[in-house]
């Protein structure tokens, strides 16, 4: 509410001079901007950037298990996986980078398999487990890959990092079930070295801005050691 | 996302009955159309979610080839082990294609039939003979770098953005459909893409309502496979050349040879003059200049695709080099 008893003053302050400058008053109608954008409609969030006038469709019931507790949520059709944790079930840890699918950012494992949570709609994973990055650690003690990440300096900004978590995850029990990459020589055979181009081949729908790559194939290829 | 109603399918046929309707689109990976939906290019009114039919299983064929469900994710079917025993260059242009997350999630109907990645299809304050039939192509004149050189028309030159269907193309693989009285039909992948000519819009033969159950394998043809993907990136990018390629020879000559290419043609390029040139010839440079030849007969670039031509012509040879070095 701070933003909008400062918007009223700035409006006693009017600009005598007629000159084009960065005023008070742009900052702080930008800050309100941001203000009116954290609490958007959830029907206009389910819609997107391009909402549409028209109204939302009939809400569906969706039964899902959240890290190990089950809940049951009433969405617009349109509510993306991702959405559904942030907006509705305050889980902020998956972020939304690109909402297309191209970063990894928003990365979580549906029983157990890595998927981006921005390309799929919530409604379309009733009845399954969803594990984010909130429910990865045991109380106090963080799972043994976001340890490797913490050792190994595995990220600057932090912004992909919980989806680069999952996804080491998700790429550790696919790389134990035998799963080949792109770069797996012998397709025949049934398991790959876990190799750091392995790693990199197997991690590449995580994208990584800060560069911190080199880092997060360390935390990688020490928790592939550890747990096999 | 334009609003739209959601609703469960419990059978293939209820499937293809709704899918009927006006505004309706089948989901299933939803990897592309909900991309696609949220930048307004599909603007479904009605989704038919067909994730809980049982379409997700590999099974064997009484011919000894596989029947591999709709539903099957690409991460599974590129990691069967009867898939990487019979059908390695399947399986690697699977591996090829987008990253791990999308992979899990896509499937194998769903892959076949994803749209094109031609910017100008993408964006809809452009014109696209594609997305708005009639509206132009942006393309022609504009950014090409990524768009095609043979098949293409002057309404369309966009590509087909698949590995899978490379590979599927190379194997001879058949589509298996159903429609809403549950009458099954399979398509030989050789006709179940069109060519873009004056109806880009319309991007296969399959019937409205007719729904993909499965895609079948025949029995693997003798020889060597070999998928090559040549992109911008290392990985996770779309191929500017792809070459699926089967070929049996022995002590410096070739037997027979199959060549299907992608990032070429808005459908995955089966090369049937290219493949006659190599049977029963030597495994030489002149050979495969000459297959190269057939491939690239009636090649048109655009511009910014231009180096495409001898992109593809240098991208087969290698790979035949590679194939048949005794």
């Amino acid at each position: 509410m701070e933003h909008v008893m400062d918007e009223h003053e700035s409006n006693a302050e009017p600009n005598t001079r007629g000159t084009v400058e960065v005023t008070r008053r742009t900052v702080i109608e930008t800050g309100t901007t941001a203000l009116l954008l954290t609490t958007l409609p959830r029907a206009a969030l389910a819609a997107g950037p391009a909402a549409d006038s028209e109204p939302s469709p009939s809400p569906v019931g969706v039964e899902l298990q959240i890290n190990g507790h089950p809940h049951s949520l009433t969405l617009d059709p349109r509510t993306t996986l991702l959405d559904a944790l942030r907006e509705h079930l305050a889980l902020t840890g998956s972020k939304k980078g690109c909402d297309h699918g191209q970063c990894g950012a928003c990365t979580v494992l549906i029983d157990g398999r890595r998927i981006n949570s921005c390309l799929t709609l919530a409604v379309m994973h009733d009845g399954q487990s969803v594990t984010t990055i909130e429910g990865l650690a045991l109380a106090e003690n963080l799972h043994p890959m976001q340890a490797a990440f913490v050792e190994h300096d595995g990220f600057q900004c932090g912004y992909c990092t919980s989806g680069q978590i999952c996804s080491a995850i998700g790429m550790l029990a696919e790389s134990r079930q035998g799963m080949p990459s792109y770069v797996t020589d012998d397709l025949t055979q049934p398991a790959a070295e876990l190799t750091d181009v392995e790693i990199r081949e197997r991690m590449s729908g995580n994208i990584c801005r800060c560069a911190a790559y080199p880092n997060i194939v360390a935390a990688i290829r020490q928790t592939a050691r550890v747990s096999t | 996302m334009k609003a739209f109603t959601y609703q469960r399918a419990d059978s293939a046929a209820h499937a293809a009955a709704a899918a009927l309707k006006p505004g309706a689109k089948i989901i299933a990976g939803g990897t592309n159309l909900l991309d696609l939906m949220k930048l307004h290019v599909e603007t479904p009114s009605n989704l038919i979610d067909i994730n809980r039919l049982p379409l997700d299983k590999i099974e064997e064929t009484s011919d000894g080839g596989l029947r591999v469900g709709a539903l099957v994710r690409n991460s599974d079917l590129a990691a069967d082990a009867r898939v990487r025993q019979r059908y390695g260059v399947l399986s690697r242009a699977l591996l090829a294609g987008a990253s791990a997350q999308l992979r899990n999630k896509a499937t194998t109907g769903g892959n076949l039939l994803q749209r094109t990645r031609c910017y100008y299809f993408y964006d809809v304050t452009k014109p696209c003979n594609k997305r708005t039939p009639g509206s132009g192509c942006a393309a022609l004149a504009g950014f090409n770098r990524i768009h095609a050189i043979l098949g293409a028309s002057e309404h369309c030159i966009a590509t087909h953005p698949s590995d899978m269907a490379v590979a599927m193309q190379a194997l001879d693989a058949r589509v298996e459909t159903v429609n809403r009285a549950g009458e099954t039909k399979v398509i030989p992948i050789a006709e179940f893409y069109r060519l873009p000519g004056r109806t880009p819009e319309i991007e296969t033969t399959l019937k409205p309502g007719e729904i993909i159950t499965a895609v079948k394998l025949p029995p693997p043809p003798p020889g060597v496979q070999v998928y090559r993907k040549v992109r911008d990136r290392a990985s996770y990018a779309f191929a500017l050349v792809s070459v699926a390629a089967i070929v049996d020879s022995t002590r410096g000559r070739i037997r027979s040879a199959r060549l299907a290419f992608g990032g070429l043609a808005l459908k995955p390029w089966r090369a049937a003059a290219a493949e006659q040139r190599l049977t029963n010839a030597p495994a030489n440079a002149a050979t495969f200049n000459m297959a190269a030849d057939a491939v690239l007969e009636g090649a048109r670039g655009f511009g910014d695709n231009d180096f495409k031509i001898p992109l593809t012509r240098r991208t087969l040879h290698s790979v035949l080099a590679e194939m048949t070095r005794t």
